[in-house]
């Protein structure tokens, strides 16, 4: 198992250690729902060294990086970052990854762990005239600071003036004596920031960050959080609510897809998809009390299997059970119900508007 | 430290006899292991139930884990307090948390459970 330059960090403050993608990482310290509801309420601290980050470079940047996503690189203004998936051409999802754009030639992708040999590969396989891949993954360090206190504890460490840094945006800077890509992204439904820097500096940050945030609550997270919190969000995790055998138009990712660019690695079939619907369509769900629903259980409607639950939870933010799952379009609309087998009997399961959370505005 | 007046499985469940009946729940250490409990599926009162063998189910936010019948015998009671609130078993899982209450079909049955001590030296080689 590989480690993370953090692993022995985690270890010291108390966290209990899983295989994730390959890595030795934290699934929790203090529990789930208390790192939950920090995040919610002041701030967190992710490790996320184990994520992908390739350069992707040249004259002919722009052009190939239109081919493999789905979202438009040319809409995007120089330090603006896309969310896209990246299909093969019968419109499957080969990953979801974020897309920073440099300027025209200079791009940096951010892919999960769980593909990054498969992301780079795929990419590289579909890339064509003047350009240069990297994958920096190893040397490249990455850590989240999530929450409502996210701004005033990085901003202690840093001059670059956080507020000019739009949702989805990033700057250079330089945080706690360290070059970084400061990046106003996340994965929780909260503001925050996503740092990266050379992955040995990867403890020296991590402390400076804890010691600033420690006045505010700031508290480290795992991934059993992580989860809640993105499910929470509605936010895609790969391998669960898609894969290789979703396409984003069945995930509801419609708003990603950007037909006007021109032709794409599976635009027509995704714009089929997009005009003559689809057999399955992802939707969220809530469930009264009792079990939760889980990946992999089975969604009935009129006695017969018609789904799969893909993601579901307890959720600590809402109190209630909540899940995501794909259903036949029929079933689709807000107050819709259904029913998920559970260890051999029936719950009823209702359509509700998702994301389940969303956070209130800043003031 | 566990209770000394309870007895143990090697499953981390605890028991404590009270006349012919055994109550029984999880003990911290399966506790602390499942993390924040979200939901215990209990036995119906009236259900039948076999020493070492499902009778329920435990959810955390995390997982879902089988729920042992540490002795055979019949539900006479549960703990309806978990449903409302399932983090009492995190909270206090050798008293609030307690889950059902069992009455014996055989009292030799309870007498092979793991002793205090047993039971600590099982947790010893399970832990780390």
């Amino acid at each position: 198992m590989k480690k993370t330059p953090l692993s022995a960090v985690h270890e010291k403050l108390g966290g209990r250690m899983v295989e994730f993608a390959g890595f030795s990482m934290p699934v929790q310290y203090t529990g789930i729902i208390e790192e939950h509801t920090a995040v919610r309420t002041k701030a967190g601290l992710f490790d996320l060294f184990h994520m992908g980050e390739f350069w992707l470079t040249g004259p002919d940047a722009l052009k190939n990086v239109q081919k493999v996503v789905t979202q438009d690189a040319e809409a995007l203004s120089d330090r603006q970052i896309a969310y896209t998936p990246m299909c093969r051409p019968d419109g499957s999802i080969v990953d979801d990854l974020l897309v920073y754009r440099w300027n025209a030639e200079k791009f940096f992708l951010v892919v999960n762990a769980s593909n990054m040999q498969k992301d780079f590969d795929w990419i590289k396989s579909q890339l064509s005239g003047n350009y240069e891949f990297e994958d920096h993954s190893e040397k490249t360090g990455l850590i989240a600071i999530q929450g409502p206190f996210a701004q005033e504890i990085l901003q202690k460490l840093t001059r670059q003036n956080l507020k000019a840094i739009k949702f989805y945006w990033f700057t250079s800077g330089v945080v706690n004596g360290v070059n970084c890509i400061i990046s106003r992204t996340g994965y929780t439904g909260e503001d925050g920031f996503e740092l990266y820097f050379p992955a040995e500096k990867s403890e020296m940050m991590w402390n400076a960050l804890m010691e600033a945030g420690k006045p505010l609550g700031l508290q480290p997270i795992g991934l059993g959080a992580r989860d809640t919190l993105r499910l929470e969000a509605r936010l895609m995790l790969y391998g669960n609510d898609i894969h290789d055998q979703t396409t984003p138009i069945e995930a509801n990712l419609d708003w990603t897809v950007k037909f006007a660019k021109g032709p794409f690695n599976a635009s027509d079939v995704l714009k089929k998809q997009k005009e003559g619907g689809t057999a399955k369509t992802l939707v969220g769900f809530e469930m009264g009390k009792g079990p939760a629903p889980r990946h992999g259980y089975a969604i009935f409607s009129g006695g017969k299997k018609v789904g799969e639950v893909t993601s579901g939870t307890m959720s600590p933010t809402l109190q209630k059970n909540i899940g995501l799952g794909y259903v036949p379009p029929s079933l689709k609309e807000i107050g819709k119900t259904f029913e998920i087998e559970i260890r051999g009997k029936m719950y009823p399961a209702t359509v509700i508007q998702t994301p389940f959370y969303v956070r209130k505005k800043d003031k | 430290m566990v209770p000394t007046n309870y007895k143990y499985t090697k499953d981390h469940e605890w028991a404590k006899m009270d006349g012919k009946k055994v109550v029984m729940g999880v003990t911290d250490f399966a506790a602390k292991q499942l993390g924040d409990i979200v939901f215990v599926d209990m036995p119906q009162v009236g259900t039948k139930v076999e020493a070492g063998k499902t009778m329920g189910v435990i959810e955390s936010v995390k997982t879902v884990s089988d729920l042992f019948s540490p002795v055979s015998g019949k539900i006479v009671a549960r703990n309806d307090a978990i449903e409302g609130d399932p983090a009492l078993v995190n909270q206090d899982p050798f008293g609030k948390g307690w889950l059902v209450e069992i009455e014996l079909a055989n009292p030799a049955e309870f007498d092979r459970l793991l002793s205090p001590k047993d039971y600590e030296d099982h947790v010893a080689h399970c832990g780390h």
